[in-house]
């Protein structure tokens, strides 16, 4: 019994069953699969999460969104008038999060590639873009890029999904994908 | 202690019970069941709020997220750890025949962690430390939230270190013969797992404790994060070592089942000694600046080696059981072994369905999220907490729950009081949290954030909806979580109504005259298991899991395949 | 892991085999299960870390 020593002294002389052996072999080379298809897909698949990285001062970091900002803004939206800013397709753009909002609203073009900034100016933060579902970590102090390929049109929401206080259910942010 | 020579005999299993580690036994489950109660019934306040059902009542918001903290803390941490303390103490002292190293000391352990326990309910009911369980820097608490935490991460391991000192007292001693029993090795995995995950977790509470007194400046969000997993997630790969003890326990004890192999089942816990921790990088797959190749070899455990040990452990339980019911007659057909199984045995039943659950919701759940690009379309949605109710909720505490129906007659020495209602007891709490763990991840994959008190966005400057159907999981969830409750109510019932209330049992308290011989081997069965065993039943079982495995898998490729590239 | 074995052959004399005196030392599983995740998790991952650039 498993409560009990092993009624052999030599157990690991034990024989093993065929059918013991086979399965351990199945989920074994298993592994191996699941391991080579993270390997497999960052050479051929699209979505991968470049680990582009830099440690940025929140100033700095804001600054260079306000000037993104300043250059591109179409128009404002909100009670806020929250700056709406479009920027041109293969630029920088900055998407800056704090306590309780994502800034400024981003206005993209589809099927153009981007990259896209983000950071915190204060707590974590989680990018939560829907409906279409990606989902990254924002830290202050780091900023994280990304190359990002709108393919659809549509109006999409920035929600966060990290817990950052007693607002964090307000924190809602908007990015809009145009035709071309 | 004086009393550290007192033994009594269990008069069910011929073991020779320590009097000083029963009491401590006895001390560690209360605390657990208390802790689980608290946190359970603030575990079904946030689903309540969630469920966004208007007939249901719910928190508002600074109290959903002070609750929500309390309840990862009470359930995760404090119902979860002292139980394992439990485990560790009959592991060592009660299955060595051995008396408990320093009791005094274990005693000492005990009394930090309760402190520190209650501490940090304290800090969180005071309104400053609603930071969630990860209390993820530059989000402060107050310093008492972070003491309270070291205080118990201390004592826990005061706790450990009793239990490896047993097992020395036990060899040195010859209190057995050979190598440890199995559940005592895989209790060994969860010592040594303990062991690297509470000095982690002291590693950056320290600093972090300091920082919030305002000694040090600056702790860098990144390097806490991934300090802190390496006790988060550990924590919880304790429970899975521990647990999988326990399935074993309880097979060996209603059923008389031997392991189909020694060399496997503690190869299998090896590959957890080696590997299962690496997976705190689960929580780091969408972060800034750690690269692929971290990511990638930790989040898979070194190429899926732990997995290989569940996968393993995931034939060889059921297996040792069908070896067992097989040996006792139930030979007819494929699944005879099965349906006459003891399934109005809560101990038995609790434990089947903590298996089953562990692995199809739990564990696939987990190997599919802690993919390194997959993580992209679930990292922080309630999925996560979806994944985590099925390893957490139904696989450890599901199984804890079963093996208390064993140690109440056993340690406690008070018969089951309400039988009928511990015979229902792991299929109501069994059904609500397969529902929570289910309900939630398909609340996820449509993208609703974890930790969020309105889903409506009812307060937000730029308004947001998530589709329908996110509601309709939602509002299951928040029913299943009554159900669960319910479920959870009756084991606390029955467990503090028959250690209160129920009959004494035959033999209680009686001084052993002389140590007992350790019990007989139960020598069913010849030995090893090469060409002896055919076990159909449950080749049947792993072949099902295999196919749900790959296809769920492959599904989430494709669902992740259709999102906007990036790169 | 090595899965060779002879038949059914139950000697049960002669010394222990190595691997069954290595999963009979809990200490030195202990150093292992600490030193394995605190080199490969979290040594490793501060390095990497701590070598994040500063932006430009």
């Amino acid at each position: 019994m498993a409560i009990a020593p092993p009624e052999r002294r030599l157990w690991w002389k034990e024989p093993l069953d065929k059918a013991e052996i086979i399965w351990i072999t199945i989920a074994f080379l298993w592994g191996v699969v699941m391991f080579l298809a993270m390997i497999y897909w960052h050479i051929v698949g699209e979505q991968n999460l470049s680990n582009e990285a830099y440690r940025i001062d929140p100033e700095v970091f804001a600054a260079k969104a306000e000037e993104m900002t300043e250059k591109y803004t179409v128009r404002e939206e909100g009670d806020t008038g929250i700056p709406v800013v479009h920027p041109p397709p293969g630029s920088d753009v900055y998407l800056i999060s704090r306590l309780w909002e994502w800034w400024p609203i981003l206005e993209l073009e589809k099927d153009q590639s981007y990259r896209l900034h983000l950071s915190s100016m204060d707590w974590q933060h989680g990018f939560s873009l829907q409906p279409t579902n990606i989902n990254v970590q924002v830290h202050p102090n780091y900023d994280l890029v990304m190359t990002i390929k709108p393919n659809e049109a549509g109006t999409f929401s920035v929600v966060c999904n990290e817990f950052c206080g007693i607002g964090h259910h307000t924190m809602v942010g908007r990015i809009y994908v145009t035709e071309r | 202690m004086a009393a550290n020579t007192a033994f009594r005999t269990c008069p069910d299993t011929g073991l020779k019970v320590h009097l000083p580690a029963q009491a401590l036994i006895k001390a560690n489950a209360v605390a657990a069941v208390v802790f689980l109660l608290v946190g359970g019934v603030l575990g079904l306040l946030v689903a309540l709020t969630r469920s966004e059902l208007d007939f249901l009542p719910a928190l508002p918001a600074e109290s959903f997220y002070a609750v929500l903290t309390a309840h990862g803390m009470d359930v995760l941490l404090f119902w979860i750890v002292f139980f394992e303390m439990a485990v560790l103490y009959f592991a060592s002292a009660i299955l060595l025949n051995c008396r408990l190293a320093a009791p005094w000391l274990a005693w000492v352990g005990f009394v930090l962690m309760l402190v520190g326990a209650i501490m940090a309910n304290v800090a969180v009911i005071q309104g400053e430390s609603s930071v969630m369980f990860t209390s993820y820097v530059p989000m402060k608490a107050a310093p008492h939230f972070y003491l309270a935490l070291i205080l118990f991460a201390v004592g826990a391991l005061i706790g450990v270190g009793v239990f490896f000192a047993t097992l020395v007292i036990a060899r040195e001693e010859r209190t057995y013969e050979g190598s440890v029993p199995l559940v005592t090795f895989g209790a060994v995995t969860a010592a040594i797992i303990a062991v690297f995950t509470l000095a982690s977790g002291a590693i950056i509470l320290i600093p972090t404790f300091l920082w919030s007194l305002g000694y040090i400046a600056h702790i860098d969000s990144m390097t806490y994060k991934l300090v802190w997993w390496a006790m988060g997630h550990s924590s919880q790969q304790i429970n899975v070592s521990a647990h999988v003890a326990v399935w074993y326990a309880i097979a060996a004890i209603v059923l008389g089942a031997k392991p189909l192999s020694e060399k496997v089942s503690r190869s299998a816990f090896l590959l957890y000694i080696l590997f299962l921790q690496l997976a705190s990088a689960h929580h780091l797959l969408v972060e800034p600046g750690v690269s692929s190749e971290w990511k990638i070899f930790n989040t898979s455990y070194a190429i899926y080696l732990a997995v290989l040990g569940s996968l393993i452990h995931g034939m060889s339980v059921p297996g040792a059981i069908e070896a067992a019911q097989r040996g006792k007659g139930y030979t007819r057909g494929v699944f005879e072994w099965l349906t006459k199984a003891p399934w109005g045995n809560p101990a038995f039943s609790g434990m089947a369905l903590s298996l089953v659950m562990f692995g199809f919701l739990g564990g696939i759940s987990g190997v599919v999220m802690g993919t390194e690009q997959i993580n992209l379309i679930m990292h922080n949605t309630l999925y996560v907490p979806g994944h985590f109710h099925g390893t957490v909720v139904a696989g450890t505490t599901l199984a804890f729950m079963a093996i208390t129906y064993l140690v109440v007659p056993l340690i406690f020495q008070r018969e089951i009081l309400f039988p009928k209602m511990a015979q229902w007891q792991p299929y109501v709490f069994g059904l609500g949290v397969a529902g929570i763990s289910l309900f939630m991840m398909g609340a996820g994959t449509l993208g609703v954030a974890r930790r969020h008190w309105d889903s409506n966005f009812s307060d937000a400057t730029l308004t947001f909806e998530y589709p329908a159907a996110a509601f309709l999981m939602l509002g299951l969830n928040g029913l299943f979580a009554i159900m669960a409750a319910v479920g959870g109510a009756m084991y606390v019932v029955v467990v503090v109504g028959s250690i209160l209330f129920g009959k004494r049992r035959e033999g209680a308290g009686e001084p052993a005259q002389q140590p007992a011989e350790p019990p007989a081997g139960a020598a069913v069965g010849s030995y090893g298991n090469a060409g002896t065993l055919h076990l159909p039943g449950t080749y049947v079982l792993v072949g099902v899991f295999f196919v749900a495995f790959v296809l769920y898998y492959f599904v989430n490729w494709k669902y992740l395949s259709e999102v906007w590239p990036l790169s | 892991m090595a899965e060779s074995d002879q038949p059914s052959e139950h000697d049960d004399s002669g010394p222990v085999p190595f691997m069954q005196r290595v999963l009979d030392n809990p200490f030195l599983l202990l150093f292992l299960g600490v030193t394995m995740p605190a080199v490969l998790y979290i040594i490793w991952g501060v390095m990497e870390i701590a070598n994040i650039p500063i932006a430009k």
